[in-house]
């Protein structure tokens, strides 16, 4: 994986990510790694509001399914319509291709961890 | 690493998919050494492994293994293992489940005292270790490290061979409905056996791997499809239970379930997409009517969607039918499928 803990993404305790910039949301590498391959992604529909903290999607495995939860709240505007033929992109490229929706924020901005922090919290390398 | 009755194991090397794919596209290998090895020894050997299995060991012959569900006296079971035949009423030995070795000795050291039979239990577990290579290019690989007599055996056929310079109990089994072997050595022997396995071309595989091959081949897994409260009569294993003519442990109760037909019986659920169902899903009829329980489900990488085993109602439901699942506080409609999802060849 190019890289574990991108330096421009915000990160939550449960494991997303968001970046400001495009206002995409995803699960980190050491989520995708936790889970095993991916088969399904159920993502929210477009349009729907959402509220940091609070689930907004499922990503199944083969063996488990796992919530994702909102790292900020606001209003989506685009869902990766890839994920439904290729759930793998979440395992391969979870920062990238494999990137589940996008927000636009509103509110009070979230406190979100930054990539040390993150970082810390897993216990990476 | 997981944890898994009272083991550390790994859940998978490089991926489930592409383990799963590997079984099933070319050669596969589990260390499965964490499932308990009983050793059947002395005088009455024979009448003890007569009285335990409610499989017929008694044409089981030298060289043979049977697969046996162990039943306690309600007709429940006990266990589910394969039974080998080293040596013709004096030497056996039991696989069984990793989380019951303890509880199944103690069992059947009850049932041969009961009896008064001259038979001792010795646990083997620790002093050995168990490999399973399996896949349409397990006897290939096989025939390179063991030569020509492993590689021939007839399914649930065994014998003794040195493989890779480490001598085995060599058998044509395995849990993953493709070919197979299961490679019994001792515990030291295992890594360089391991080693050589790899090096000769096996994909190593762990637990998730071993789930989704057995799930697809509707293999029971005790615990989901086998309990104490699940009889191997509901859980679609009629044709390892002959208690005609033999009192092993639960013969009159398996007998009288046979003739009054079991309450339950398992059968094959395919949820539609995108669900999947997994153990402990409640399945509903049309009419919202609870009609049994998911026992195993997972996605099933061979046929790209999700399978399920559920033990229902007998009468409930017929293939073809459609029934609900609950999956997350949704019911996901799932149709009933003929067993196994998946068969080789």
């Amino acid at each position: 994986m190019a890289e574990e803990f991108p330096q421009d993404l915000g990160y939550t305790a449960e494991h997303e990510w968001y970046r400001a910039a495009d206002g995409a949301v995803g699960i980190t590498a050491h989520a995708q790694a936790a889970l095993g391959d991916v088969v399904y992604v159920e993502l929210p529909a477009v349009g729907a509001r959402v509220v940091a903290g609070t689930p907004c999607g499922t990503v199944e495995s083969v063996k488990s399914v796992s919530e994702i939860y909102a790292p900020v709240s606001g209003v989506v505007v685009a869902v990766n319509a890839e994920l439904a033929a290729a759930p793998e992109l979440v395992n391969q490229d979870p920062y990238g291709r494999g990137f589940m929706l996008r927000l636009r924020a509103e509110g009070d901005p979230a406190p979100l961890l930054s990539a040390p922090e993150y970082r810390a919290l897993v216990g990476g390398h | 690493m997981v944890p898994f009755a009272g083991w550390e194991l790994p859940l998978q090397y490089g991926g489930i998919l592409a383990e799963h794919r590997a079984v099933r596209q070319g050669v596969g290998l589990f260390d499965v050494s964490h499932m308990g090895r009983l050793a059947v020894g002395g005088p009455d050997a024979g009448r003890a492994v007569d009285r335990l299995c409610a499989n017929d060991p008694r044409a089981l012959g030298p060289g043979r293994a049977l697969y046996t569900p162990l039943c306690a006296e309600d007709g429940g079971t006990v266990d589910d293992a394969i039974l080998y035949c080293r040596r013709s009423g004096e030497d056996y030995l039991l696989i069984v489940n990793a989380a019951n070795t303890a509880g199944d000795r103690e069992w059947m050291e009850a049932e041969l005292a009961a009896l008064g039979l001259r038979a001792a239990v010795a646990d083997q577990t620790r002093q050995t270790a168990l490999l399973a290579l399996q896949g349409p290019g397990a006897a290939a690989l096989l025939r390179g490290l063991a030569g020509a007599a492993p590689a021939g055996l007839a399914p649930f056929a065994c014998l003794e061979a040195v493989v890779a310079g480490a001598p085995c109990l060599v058998a044509r089994t395995g849990y993953t409905g493709e070919d197979g072997f299961e490679l019994a050595c001792a515990a030291e022997a295992a890594p360089p056996l391991w080693d050589a396995l790899l090096a000769a071309g096996a994909a190593p595989c762990g637990l998730g791997a071993r789930d989704t091959l057995r799930l697809e081949a509707a293999l029971p897994l005790y615990g989901h499809e086998l309990s104490r409260e699940i009889s191997p009569l509901e859980a679609r294993l009629q044709r390892f239970v002959h208690v005609q003519g033999r009192e092993c442990s639960g013969a009159a109760a398996l007998r009288r379930l046979a003739a009054e037909g079991p309450p339950r019986r398992l059968v094959g659920l395919l949820p539609e997409a995108p669900a999947i169902a997994r153990a402990g899903a409640v399945v509903t009829g049309g009419d919202g009517r609870p009609l049994g329980t998911v026992t195993s489900g997972t996605h099933a990488p061979t046929l790209g969607r999700a399978v399920a085993l559920a033990l229902v109602e007998r009468g409930a439901v017929r293939v073809g039918d459609r029934v609900a699942v609950d999956v997350r506080g949704r019911a996901a409609a799932a149709v009933v499928t003929p067993l196994p999802f998946y068969r080789r060849g």
